[in-house]
């Protein structure tokens, strides 16, 4: 390739439903640890396949505000539902995770280091949402002065295999956000699902040559103009049946001239400060750490685990908490997420998944409130 | 516990282990600690910035430096003030002589004391807030000649409460002026009673050529800094040490936001005017 010429794309391919089995005994005959949606407890959870049949194949969700309900396609999709409880941020950036571990060293000091890394993460069936999301905790997580040992150690070296959206929720507002439903880079290879009459067929995209290298090794056969159009118009058709909408105009703005709204007392008056919009939020990244030794006290470990502004100890100084009414909680965790964030990480914290509204007890969802602060402020 | 067998490898969020040489009461709930490590220590610390410093198997805390000893741009000594509120504090202050802490840093933002070459100075302290303007002062007298005049202010609760007594006597004959104030007085005190910005009429110093850097309680600190400007100070040269929870140092936690700024990042240290309009706002 001459120099300064970008590296061309190569054609899309074809591979038929049957070939997902090929290619995760692909990933994983190249040491990757598989990991992809399957369903367990009710939900489409991210969890290691083993197989491709761990897939959720025929399974959609039904979702609104505080409601997640499986339900059986009349199709055998693969990746025919919308998010989850859980995101990518369950493999890259865990709920607990050890931060690192030392012993005493016979001169009385501590010797020790962080966990060195065992594996490699193959990601399959991200969603752009999703896609996003990662791109944004790796904004948060590495684009410091120093990265965080933890979510690189995961994070290094992912190949990531995303799975267009033809399939939104009615939580969802990908497009509003400009974060999906389709994607063009970010990942090793872009599958875009086809199930229609019978057939069952995936239009494959390689971003990378790993992505490549991998294809080049699957059943696929070249894919023709005139289905790269269908998949093109399936994610076309999907932009246009998302559940909810983000109103345009600068959040960060509005949010910081909204510090002293009275609606935030209006959803105070709903919020349970639960916290689960943050356990859900794919982004969201707060970490508290534990520190504990065995019982001689000569081996000491530092654990963190996630956090959620939503709790009262999380803004915790000597004498007390910086932010103890919902009202204040709930608005650092909005102003957060869709205001403060672009000054703090260049970028907003939501990438439009939906899952806090489908996820929240109480149904609140924010778009509404984003809507309502506007109203309240113009009023 | 859930432990389990694994390779380590170094990184930054391992603390580095420093021996406590020194040890010295300030107060009651106070002490001084100087730690050593002559064989992996960390980068040069600026003042105003801070280590987080780990009791092992206790946790971990943000910690300004009281004293900068830097050799070859690395910091082989470390001075602390530590206050004991909580376990990690505690577990620090009671750290005797030979024992080992974990420290991490430098993290966050310096004193920008290069905006007050060739200016007059004034430093204002509330409480344990004396500590991360200490180095700060002894940069300040280090290179007298190149500031103007020099005033330190200095609140306390009660007289019992005042860190670095000996430092203040000192600093007095070393061409600062020092002045003192406590909230209650208490014992044979015959000095000024009331907040610290009470003290600002008898420093002498030109408001309008003047760079101030104030440390304390949030609420000292809004006082003192809206006194200042009502003084001629210039709201961009005034200087305020930030205190939110900080975890981890890095930015990773989340913890520390006040609105747009992450304080571990983009503080401590700040211009007030940057955080003037934050710091009204209740609850943020």
């Amino acid at each position: 390739m001459a120099s300064g010429t970008r590296p061309r794309t190569p054609p899309p391919a074809l591979l038929d439903a049957t070939a997902l089995e090929a290619l995760v005994d692909a990933l994983r005959a190249r040491g990757f640890t598989v990991m992809g949606p399957t369903v367990r407890d009710g939900a489409v959870v991210i969890a290691e396949l083993t197989s491709a049949a761990d897939l959720p194949y025929g399974v959609g969700v039904d979702t609104d505000a505080g409601r997640y309900r499986l339900r059986a396609r009349d199709d055998r999709a693969a990746f025919g539902h919308s998010a989850g409880p859980q995101s990518w941020k369950n493999v890259l950036h865990p709920p607990r995770a050890l931060v690192w571990s030392a012993d005493r060293t016979p001169d009385g000091s501590m010797a020790g280091g962080e966990p060195a890394r065992e594996r490699r993460y193959a990601l399959l069936g991200v969603r752009p949402c999703d896609l996003a999301a990662i791109k944004v905790l790796d904004r948060v997580l590495t684009g410091g002065r120093q990265a965080d040992p933890v979510y690189t150690g995961r994070r290094d070296g992912n190949l990531i295999i995303a799975v267009e959206c033809t399939e939104p929720g009615a939580v969802c507002f990908c497009s509003s956000m400009g974060t999906g439903p389709g994607t063009d880079d970010g990942f090793d290879l872009a599958l875009t699902e086809l199930v229609d009459g019978g057939e069952h067929l995936f239009v494959v995209r390689a971003g990378t040559g790993e992505g490549a290298e991998i294809l080049a090794g699957l059943p696929a056969r070249p894919a023709d103009e005139g289905i790269v159009e269908r998949a093109r118009e399936a994610v076309g058709a999907a932009a246009g049946r998302m559940g909810r909408t983000m109103r345009p105009g600068s959040l960060p703005d509005l949010l910081a001239e909204a510090r002293g709204s009275p609606h935030w007392d209006d959803v105070a008056a709903r919020c349970l400060t639960c916290g689960n919009c943050t356990m859900v939020c794919p982004t969201c990244f707060c970490t508290t750490p534990e520190d504990v030794t065995d019982l001689t006290g000569d081996h000491a470990e530092r654990w963190r685990r996630w956090d959620s502004c939503f709790d009262l100890d999380f803004s915790y100084l000597h004498g007390g908490s910086v932010r103890t009414s919902g009202r204040a909680r709930y608005r650092q965790w909005l102003t957060h997420k869709l205001g403060t964030w672009h000054e703090q990480f260049g970028s907003s914290g939501c990438v439009g998944c939906g899952r806090c509204i489908a996820w929240c007890p109480a149904g609140i969802d924010l778009t509404r409130e984003i809507d309502a602060l506007a109203a309240a402020g113009a009023g | 516990m859930d432990t389990v067998a694994h390779a380590v490898v170094p990184g930054p969020a391992f603390p580095v282990p420093y021996r406590v040489v020194a040890r010295r009461a300030e107060t009651a709930d106070t002490v001084t600690m100087e730690l050593a490590n002559d064989d992996g220590p960390l980068d040069a610390f600026a003042p105003g910035q801070f280590a987080m410093l780990t009791a092992y198997g206790i946790g971990e805390v943000p910690i300004s430096l009281s004293a900068v000893a830097v050799a070859g741009g690395r910091t082989r000594r470390l001075v602390h003030t530590v206050r004991a509120v909580g376990a990690v504090t505690r577990a620090l202050c009671g750290a005797a002589p030979g024992a080992v802490i974990g420290v991490r840093g430098p993290y966050g933002t310096a004193w920008d004391l290069a905006a007050a070459a060739g200016r007059d100075v004034v430093i204002v302290a509330g409480g344990i807030g004396l500590a991360p303007v200490r180095p700060l002062v002894h940069a300040v007298l280090a290179d007298r000649s190149r500031f103007g005049d020099v005033a330190l202010l200095v609140g306390a609760r009660t007289p019992a409460d005042l860190v670095f007594r000996d430092d203040l006597r000192r600093w007095a004959g070393a061409g600062a002026q020092v002045a003192v104030t406590v909230d209650r007085p208490a014992g044979d005190w015959d000095g000024h009673v009331g907040v610290v910005p009470s003290l600002l009429p008898q420093a002498r110093f030109d408001a309008g050529h003047a760079v101030a850097f104030v440390c304390g309680p949030e609420i000292m600190m809004r006082f003192t800094a809206e006194a200042l400007i009502r003084a001629g100070v210039a709201p961009a040269r005034v200087q305020i040490s930030l205190e939110r929870s900080m975890r981890c140092g890095c930015g990773w936690c989340g913890h520390c936001q006040l609105g747009p700024l992450l304080v571990c990042r983009d503080g401590p240290v700040v211009a007030y005017e940057r955080v003037a309009h934050l710091l009204t706002v209740r609850e943020l």
